[in-house]
């Protein structure tokens, strides 16, 4: 069931662009939104229904040799994340039709979309470490796609191989670190590394799994100093920015550590990190937010600093701590969302995103102005939606901790505020302004996914006690790895953390007073400019660039002999190397024994060989070459290879006439070489020449397996029904080998048909 | 290299070396010969037609395009590979009628294989040749 | 014998790559021939050679008596030679269209997409 709800997306994707061609543009937007929306609701039955007791894994093998299975687990977590994947979704999927408008650049953006949700779902749901790493790795590869939709943009190829680099080393420290809890526990699954954590946690590896493992959350998460990829990646377009770069893509770090947190829970080092890293990130992004002007920019770095504020919540570890995580991230995804989407909707209608100069939209777009208030009102975490309750909860939490801490969250807390009145205030309710465009209100497709969450945002804080109860009970536990009891309510009377909402609301109130002098705060300070991490992520890449630049150069100079002796002068030292230290030469079997045929065999060869060297023309090398060719069959004979002595002779007389007609009409060979370059290239291959002759001796110093001579011979005439041993292994017992070296022949046909046809063209 | 002697020689010297490439092909499994070798002479007797006549010539009496030749190859060799997977068995497991046929003893897959090797080779060198050996374009030049 | 096959697979290596160092692209074209020689008889003679007897399966017994020579290398080589000459015929294609074009047969002319 899960495997097939995870493979849907990934079918329909192929088929995009068929739909496309009947349905274009927010036609086809309608129709996919299907998709993510028959989704949400067979994953709201599924949490309905669920009961933590009985949550089975659900096991498909694939490769088991390697312990990889198509394992998945929908507990309280997955569905939970299920939920915000597809119902965010189905906004995202019914705004893009409308935003991005008619096209085949439309079509692209939803293949990439599907592929990007079906690899989300498959994070959340896999319960095989591997297999979330495919997952994983999907999502930032689709992510690349999406960054880099406009790719005819410097600014927008930038930011995607950024990502895609940042997250992509994210993600081989990931691997390492699963390969490392394999190697301790001997599984991939992560249900059997839950329920048994002793060994791992007792294990001598377990300081390098937590930093491999937290490389890999970090990065995708984008916690300082990782954190500089998520607001370049504001160059995707807007339904992007809200879906995967707020709502989902970049909680799969935060995701992963809650997944694993029952694992490592209670260690040091784990909730140590996960605070420390956490509230520098949720400080350094709401410091940045201060002074933006763009709204994807403000509510990308307020975005960063809840992923970091959901990063340390895990950190703290406690029921309060993860109930508050979970409440967070569940009214983050739908504020958050459909500020992004309302964004997008004012940039699609007045074509800027600049807040100084937007205002007086409420009454031109009444619904987008609805939406983006009432998500407003849940990032300032006002009465009564869930961004109230989250808040509370907040506050609660961190006056129980750290001091430091408690300060980083009240000053993140009046920044959100200050942001949220920015982003979903001010545009509706400043004086009017000249836009580039003359403001109106969008289709349905542009208001109805963001009337819909911000509404859900709404009634989740309205039924704080029941509906977001019973919710969050199922997702919180197994994260914390044991069933909490939690009890949400929306009013707990006249308390102190009241009055620290009051006090944060009404500052970020007085930073908004004051905007026009925070928008010129300058971006670094000083110093700090050269520790930036995203200088740093530049001066890294130059110097790749630069090493590779200059390797290619050395290396790949154009000059075939430059490339040849690289090679053979790399072998003779290697193995040159291993025989100088490991070869008897009193060991070597000298046999100088020859009879007449062979000494006539040698003499041919070695005649023919001689000739092609030093021929003057063409022709007589040519001629030379097929000499020793008939010499060589000439051996096969003597020692009982009468097929390839039959296919040496064809093929020699062969290439002779291939040779003959290609090169018969041209002049004698130039002097090209002078006598210096030849002594120093007679050196070379003479070294190679002595070289071989010794790998020889020393091979015949081994003892010889006769085990595949006699396996062939004796099962030649019973199991290929030949007595030809030769032709039997070819045509039965390594066929296969046999299949792919004629398709290497028809290959190089096929190779040569293009390049008379290419010549042709040409001229 | 087209003269009255090569032309008349030619005439009865291919259908005999035609002979020997498939006598070559189906004695390979038991005495030396084999597909390689049978495809190589085949080729072998196209090379000489159209050392005598010229390639446009060699083409008409050829029939088919040296390309759909080695297609079919890969074909036939692809067929005799799937059929052990038909029969429920591996790829490329070797089935054999139990009938003897005469000349060639048995016939099974790898017969077939060997086949379908042999035409590939012989379209993979009668194209190269026909590539070479081929002046008309050079006179458009 | 075996220093006999080890010399002359020597000899051949040494022209194989003496030629394939030259700046005519057909000397390099028969340089690589050559080479394909040298790896085919390398392969034969470390794969062990018995004299006289090939690997057949005699009428009216099972398997082959002893000493015959041994089939493996046999089948390696022979897939070898055909795909050698494979390569080899795609090389002088190669080398006919390119002298076509550059009327050159100097690598040295080569280096550069650019035309001369």
């Amino acid at each position: 069931m899960t495997l097939f709800q995870i493979l849907i997306p990934f079918l329909v994707a192929p088929f995009v662009p068929l739909i496309g061609k009947k349905r274009e543009g927010r036609e086809l937007g309608i129709i996919l939104a299907f998709i993510p929306f028959l989704l949400f609701i067979s994953f709201l039955f599924e949490f309905i229904n669920l009961k933590p007791a009985t949550i089975t894994p659900e096991i498909y093998q694939w490769i088991p040799s390697i312990g990889v299975d198509l394992a998945f687990r929908s507990d309280g977590l997955s569905l939970l994340f299920g939920l915000i994947i597809t119902g965010i979704g189905t906004a995202v999927f019914l705004f893009a039709g409308g935003y991005l408008g008619k096209g085949m650049e439309t079509v692209k953006f939803y293949i990439y979309i599907l592929i990007f949700m079906g690899a989300m779902l498959g994070i959340v749901f896999s319960d095989n470490l591997l297999l979330l790493f495919i997952f994983w790795e999907l999502t930032s590869f689709s992510s690349f796609l999406l960054i880099g939709f406009k790719h005819k943009y410097l600014a927008s190829r930038y930011a995607a191989l950024q990502a895609l680099l940042v997250t992509g080393i994210g993600g081989l420290s990931l691997l390492a670190g699963v390969i490392l809890i394999n190697s301790v526990t001997g599984t991939f699954s992560i249900s059997a590394i839950i329920s048994d954590p002793s060994m791992l946690r007792e294990s001598s590896l377990l300081v390098p799994i937590i930093i491999l493992i937290l490389g890999g959350a970090f990065t995708k998460s984008a916690q300082v100093p990782f954190h500089f990829w998520l607001p370049n990646a504001m160059e995707a377009p807007t339904p992007v920015s809200a879906y995967l770069h707020s709502a989902t893509m970049v909680k799969a770090g935060v995701f992963l550590v809650a997944r694993l947190n029952p694992v490592f829970t209670g260690i040091g080092l784990w909730n140590d990190s996960l605070m420390i890293f956490g509230g520098a990130t949720m400080v350094v992004g709401a410091f940045l937010a201060l002074k933006q002007t763009d709204l994807k920019k403000i509510l990308a770095y307020t975005t960063l600093s809840v992923l970091g504020t959901l990063i340390m919540l895990t950190g703290y570890g406690s029921e309060i701590a993860l109930t508050t995580m979970i409440v967070y991230l569940t009214a983050h995804a739908l504020y958050k969302g459909t500020l992004f989407l309302t964004a997008g909707a004012i940039d699609h209608s007045t074509g800027t995103r600049d807040v100084r100069i937007l205002g007086g939209l409420l009454k031109k777009m009444p619904f987008t102005a609805y939406a983006g208030i009432v998500a407003a009102f849940s990032m300032a975490g006002i009465i009564p939606m869930v961004g109230f309750v989250g808040k509370e909860l907040l506050y609660e939490t961190a006056m129980s901790g750290e001091p430091a801490l408690f300060f980083g969250v009240l000053f993140a807390g009046v920044i959100m505020v200050y942001s949220a009145i920015q982003a979903g205030i001010h545009p509706y309710f400043a004086p009017e302004k000249e836009t580039p465009l003359s403001p109106h209100e969008g289709d349905f497709t542009l208001t109805a996914g963001t009337v819909t969450a911000a509404t859900m945002g709404l009634i989740l804080g309205i039924l704080a006690s029941n509906l977001l109860t019973g919710m969050v009970s199922l997702a919180v536990s197994p994260v914390a790895g044991k069933t909490v009891d939690v009890s949400l309510g929306l009013w707990h009377g006249f308390n102190i953390i009241l009055l620290l909402s009051l006090g944060t609301i009404i500052a970020g109130y007085g930073l908004y007073t004051v905007r026009e002098k925070l928008y010129l705060l300058p971006q670094v300070y000083g110093p700090l400019e050269y520790l930036m991490p995203s200088k740093l992520y530049d001066k890294a890449l130059n110097l790749l660039m630069f090493t590779a630049r200059g390797q290619t150069s050395f290396f790949q100079n154009g000059y075939l002999r430059n490339y040849i002796i690289t090679i053979f002068a790399t072998a003779l030292l290697l193995v040159g190397g291993y025989f100088f230290y490991h070869l008897d030469l009193t060991e070597l079997v000298i046999d100088p024994s020859m009879e007449m045929y062979e000494a006539i065999a040698g003499v041919v060869i070695i005649a023919g060989a001689i000739i092609a060297t030093v021929a003057k023309s063409r022709l007589y090398a040519v001629m030379a070459l097929g000499i020793t060719g008939l010499g060589v069959a000439l051996v096969f004979i003597l020692y009982g290879a009468p097929d390839l002595a039959l296919t040496q002779l064809s093929i020699e007389t062969l290439s002779v006439i291939l040779f003959v007609l290609a090169i018969y009409k041209l002049p004698k060979f130039l002097k090209l070489s002078n006598r210096n370059s030849k002594i120093r290239d007679l050196i070379i291959a003479s070294t190679m020449g002595v070289f071989i002759t010794f790998v020889i001796l020393a091979v015949y110093v081994h003892e010889h397996s006769t085990e595949l001579k006699n396996f062939f011979a004796a099962e030649s005439l019973p199991g290929g029904k030949g007595r030809n041993i030769v032709n039997v292994i070819l045509v039965d017992f390594r066929a296969i080998d046999t299949m792919g070296e004629i398709m290497v022949l028809g290959i190089a046909a096929i190779g040569i048909f293009g390049l008379v046809k290419l010549v042709r063209k040409g001229g | 290299m087209s003269t009255l002697i090569l032309r008349t020689a030619v005439k009865y010297i291919i259908p005999g070396m035609f002979l020997f490439s498939l006598f070559l092909l189906f004695r390979g499994h038991n005495e030396p010969g084999g597909g390689f070798v049978g495809g190589l002479v085949a080729a072998a007797a196209i090379i000489l037609y159209t050392l005598a006549n010229g390639v446009e010539k060699a083409e008409k009496m050829l029939h088919v395009s040296p390309q759909k030749l080695i297609a079919a190859g890969l074909l036939v060799a692809l067929l005799a590979g799937i059929t052990g997977w038909i029969a429920g068995k591996e790829f490329m497991t070797g089935i054999w009628l139990d009938l003897p046929i005469p000349v060639m003893g048995k016939f099974g897959t790898p017969v077939l294989f060997d086949i379908g090797v042999y035409l590939l080779v012989t379209g993979m060198v009668v194209k190269v040749i026909f590539t070479l050996a081929d002046t008309r374009e050079e006179g458009n030049q | 014998m075996i220093l006999f096959l080890a010399l002359i697979t020597g000899i051949l290596t040494t022209v194989g790559i003496f030629l394939i160092l030259r700046r005519s692209l057909v000397k390099v074209i028969l340089g690589l021939a050559f080479l394909g020689h040298a790896a085919n008889m390398l392969i034969f003679t470390i794969g062990r050679i018995t004299k006289g007897k090939a690997a057949f399966v005699p009428e009216g017994s099972l398997s082959p008596f002893e000493p015959f020579a041994d089939p493996l290398p046999q089948a390696l080589i022979l897939t070898a030679i055909v795909i050698g000459f494979g390569v080899q015929a795609f090389l002088i294609v190669l080398f006919k269209q390119n002298y076509k074009s550059l009327k050159s047969d100097d690598l040295d002319n080569m280096n550069t997409t650019d035309m001369l």
